[in-house]
């Protein structure tokens, strides 16, 4: 039996997860064994109830979930030798290594998993954003490092406008705008002048965490009633699909924030792909000089492309402010935009991997972030690396070899080739 | 249609690319325009295309001047370009690369594919070609590449088609199909500019041709002219096309290869099952059309290959798993397939890379400090030897033409003991005279009882050279032939095709 590249590949993921499950089946089923409950909570506010809470014996859902996972993973391994895709059966493993885990990991305690989703949304959406952000760029041919810059620039100027005019569509507004100016900067000097675009990106971050904190500092600290007590957007509960047991809260019981990025994601997705822009966004990212070849005026929309990155991104550093807390923070953007320009190239540059990945990653940050509250007996330096844990294992084995837009980081002129 | 230029020129910088050129293509012509590389060909034809302003001159077609400042205007007026390098890309269809700049979308702005599929289709069937239009360019081989390129310009009503070196990338037998398109074309009533180099192949197609040198027209020929008249007026002076060959005085086998097989990092064999031998005093040409595991092979000979399983022995001692400083000094002179990539380090000077391989031995290092002067000595020594053209041996060496980049190479790899000469593509973007200068020197190495192993993908080279030509198709040597054979079954085996 002879197996391609991809297929190695799927099979060695499967191999990893499958000696996990073992692992865990022996560990949380029979050397930890221990006679707590775990209690797994499902019910966040006024949807629908279909199941309240969950409660099983910590070690027999151990087992269970060890149990199943492994049958799923043999099933991986069958789906592969006979050339389909493994996916039901990783994914079914995937879950029952977690829940394996949490059974034994939140034994005695409550663990609110809606809750623990609905906050998955809530991190991945500024990498949502961002890697969005990074797609509309490096698809197009210009590396996006300045991500981090310009989601902290669209939370800074929403956070100050919100504040000063007590309105948090003015805020919201106003963050795009912010964004875009940093992409203004990024596209003059990357394209207009050749500069190289990971310097400058580094370059572009560093100037707005600079500038953001020297103005937190002098102004936004002592000034702090006027200039940063900004209001921040309500829920917004939608009709019937907010009652939806689970998923309800989870998706449809969020700020407009996240529905503007729901259409957002839609609309790159449909646009990358179907419509005459997102053919010639390709081509400029692939091959500028056949796009010129053909008439297309490549910098130009290199040039309109990268200020509507920065758009998007600038207003997804709203989230930040006007989206959860209203107030800004000093950096307060944590490194978010770097993480998302991990899950656009986990997401092998297409609009609905970067969305999973960014799901993904909110979602094992999330995780550690519950289990430290809980009180979990692992260390919590250990929890924090989790999200990264996750990000290096689906890296190397979900992903493999991935290929980057042919032209990405590479300037436009003619006559140079 | 027919083209007319009138006084085209062109300068860069210090550099007058185009000289007040002339040129008249006639409606349903097959105009050829010959010159050597650097000669301003491509810089003409892409005046024409719009991809450059002329400073001065003008463009008529059918006796009107028109003004192009984009690719677009010269497809709006009826001029199409295939250009040397593909304007294609690789990830997308090849129904998407024929909408690509001229698309139709509905009234929210999807995409129409349909009547482009259509009209696609029925070009197609107008000049016989077979194309699947939803296959991915990548897949395709470059001869149907090429085709695609050529449908792109008909579908847009190219009514001038330019055809930039078209036969660089291909096969004899893919040159041998373009022929016939073109003939087709022309039946058809399109003009045709081919630019090229290959004199056998100008001959063949063109109805008239006109050579250009240093940027000047200097003759219009007819076909009818021999191939020695059409190379003296390209090069201004007399060429010898064939050098002259001393029967082999063939020795002892130098370089034996044995089980060879050369891995990609992912595990997959781009060399397979080579075997073979070369002899002191003899040439043993490595022939194929580029990407079929001739530069890995190459490569592997100094272990600049990673993942090599199988022998070389080179006078007896194994190569295979040696530093490349140690094969290099097994007695192998290395002439690699991009002198600027792989053989000089650019911003060094020319007396510098001229001892890249030796300067850690004495005179050059003393202790542990260089010895500038020694290397400068050195350096002036071998430029004279081998005649390289410089203002100072401190220059850096991208500075230096491209045959004299390539006398830099070979003067280094040549001044070590050698047993074993391996050159790829040693003539490869080179003006007639360097090759000559190549083409000789190889030759002389060979005379003084070196084994020499060339890799090149132009047939007249490896024929001129060659006592025994190794065909290379798909990783693996198909056959090793005698250098009288014919062309016919030489193109045959780079096709992959063994009798």
């Amino acid at each position: 039996m002879v197996f391609s590249n991809t297929q190695k590949r799927q099979l060695r993921l499967i191999a990893v997860v499958l000696l996990l499950l073992v692992v865990e089946l022996w560990e949380f089923g029979f050397a930890k064994a221990s006679s707590n409950k775990t209690t797994f909570g499902f019910l966040l506010g006024k949807e629908w109830v279909i199941i309240h809470e969950w409660v099983i014996q910590s070690t027999t859902g151990s087992k269970i979930f060890s149990g199943i996972g492994i049958l799923a993973a043999v099933l991986g391994i069958f789906l592969v030798r006979s050339n389909k895709s493994p996916l039901p059966g990783t994914a079914i493993a995937g879950f029952s290594l977690l829940m394996s885990f949490l059974c034994w990991a939140a034994n005695g305690k409550f663990i609110p998993m809606t809750g623990l989703l609905q906050g998955s949304l809530m991190l991945a959406v500024p990498l949502i954003f961002g890697s969005m952000s990074g797609l509309l760029c490096e698809r197009s041919g210009v590396i996006n490092i300045a991500i981090e810059g310009q989601l902290l620039a669209g939370a800074f100027a929403s956070g100050v406008i919100a504040s000063l005019t007590h309105k948090t569509t003015w805020g919201l507004l106003v963050a795009p705008l912010a964004g875009a100016l940093i992409s203004l900067l990024l596209a003059t000097f990357a394209i207009k002048f050749s500069v190289d675009q990971v310097i400058l990106g580094f370059v572009l971050n560093v100037l707005v965490i600079g500038l953001t904190d020297f103005l937190y500092k002098k102004l936004l600290i002592p000034y702090s009633s006027t200039w940063n007590t900004g209001p921040s957007f309500a829920r917004l509960e939608i009709p019937i699909l907010g009652k939806l047991p689970i998923v309800g809260p989870i998706f449809f019981n969020q700020t407009i924030i996240v529905y503007l990025m729901y259409a957002i994601v839609a609309l790159i997705s449909f646009s990358l792909f179907k419509t005459k822009w997102g053919l010639r966004t390709r081509a400029i990212g692939e091959h500028p000089e056949a796009a010129d070849s053909v008439g297309i005026d490549v910098n130009k929309l290199r040039f309109r492309n990268v200020i509507l990155a920065g758009l998007v991104s600038g207003l997804g550093g709203a989230y930040f402010t006007v989206g959860s807390v209203g107030s800004f923070s000093k950096e307060m953007t944590a490194g978010a935009g770097f993480i998302a320009l991990a899950a656009l190239i986990f997401g092998k540059w297409t609009p609905m991997g970067a969305v999973t990945a960014g799901l993904l990653f909110g979602f094992a940050d999330n995780l550690s972030g519950t289990l430290s509250i809980i009180g979990v007996s692992i260390p919590s330096e250990f929890m924090l690396m989790v999200p990264y844990i996750a990000t290096i294992i689906a890296v190397s084995g979900l992903v493999g070899r991935v290929r980057a837009p042919a032209a990405d980081g590479v300037p436009y002129s003619r006559g140079s080739h | 249609m027919s083209l007319e230029l009138n006084a085209i020129t062109k300068s860069f910088g210090a550099l007058i690319a185009n000289d007040g050129i002339n040129l008249a293509v006639n409606d349903g012509e097959i105009h050829a325009i010959l010159g050597e590389n650097g000669a301003g060909k491509s810089t003409l034809m892409n005046i024409v295309y719009g991809l450059l302003q002329p400073d001065s001159g003008e463009i008529k077609v059918d006796g009107k001047v028109v003004t192009i400042n984009e690719p677009s205007d010269a497809l709006a007026v009826g001029i199409g370009m295939v250009h040397q390098h593909f304007m294609l890309i690789p990830v997308f269809t090849v129904l998407e690369n024929i909408v690509l700049g001229h698309e139709n979308t509905s009234k929210v702005g999807k995409l129409k594919l349909h009547e482009a599929r259509e009209r696609l289709m029925k070009i197609a069937n107008e000049f016989g070609f077979e194309i699947d239009p939803d296959a991915y360019v990548e897949n395709l081989p470059v001869g149907v590449q090429q085709r695609v390129e050529i449908l792109k310009a008909l579908v847009y009503e190219a009514k001038v088609l330019i055809l930039d070196e078209p036969t660089a990338v291909l096969t004899p037998q893919e040159t041998d199909e373009l022929i016939e398109v073109m003939k087709r074309l022309r039946a058809q009533g399109t003009s045709i500019i081919f630019i090229s180099h290959k004199l056998r192949e100008v001959k063949a197609v063109a109805d008239r041709i006109t050579v250009i040198r240093r940027g000047k027209v200097v003759a219009t020929a007819q076909p009818s002219a021999s191939q020695e008249e059409l190379a003296a007026l390209m090069v201004g002076r007399p060429v010898n096309l064939m050098p002259d060959k001393n029967p082999p005085k063939v020795g002892a086998p130098i370089l034996v290869v044995k089980d060879l097989e050369i891995l990609d990092p992912s595990g997959r064999a781009l060399v397979s099952d080579v075997d073979f031998e070369v002899c002191a005093g003899e040439v043993l040409a490595i022939a194929g059309v580029q990407g079929n595991g001739q530069s890995e092979l190459a490569e592997a000979m100094v272990n600049l290959q990673s993942h090599v399983r199988g022998s070389i022995t080179v006078g007896g001692v194994e190569i295979v798993g040696k530093s490349v400083h140690e094969s290099l000094h097994e007695g192998i002179a290395f002439v690699p397939e991009s002198r600027e990539l792989n053989g000089l380090i650019g911003s060094f000077s020319i007396a510098e890379n001229l001892i890249l391989d030796t300067h850690r031995e004495a005179p050059y290092t003393k202790g542990f400090a260089l010895s500038p002067k020694a290397v400068a000595i050195r350096g002036e020594e071998q430029a004279k030897e081998f005649d390289i053209r410089y203002q100072s041996i401190q220059d850096p060496v991208s500075s230096l033409s491209g045959g004299n980049k390539q006398k830099v190479v070979v003067a280094r790899e040549l001044s070590r003991p050698v047993k074993l000469v391996v050159a790829s593509q040693p003539t490869r973007g080179l003006d007639v005279g360097s090759i000559e200068f190549v083409h000789e020197r190889i030759l002389a190495e060979r005379d003084a009882g070196r084994a020499v192993l060339l890799f090149s993908t132009e047939l007249d080279e490896v024929v001129a050279l060659a006592d025994r030509i190794a065909v290379m198709y798909a990783g693996k040597i198909l056959a090793i032939v005698d250098a009288t054979v014919s062309r016919e079954e030489l193109g045959l085996l780079m096709a992959g095709v063994k009798k």
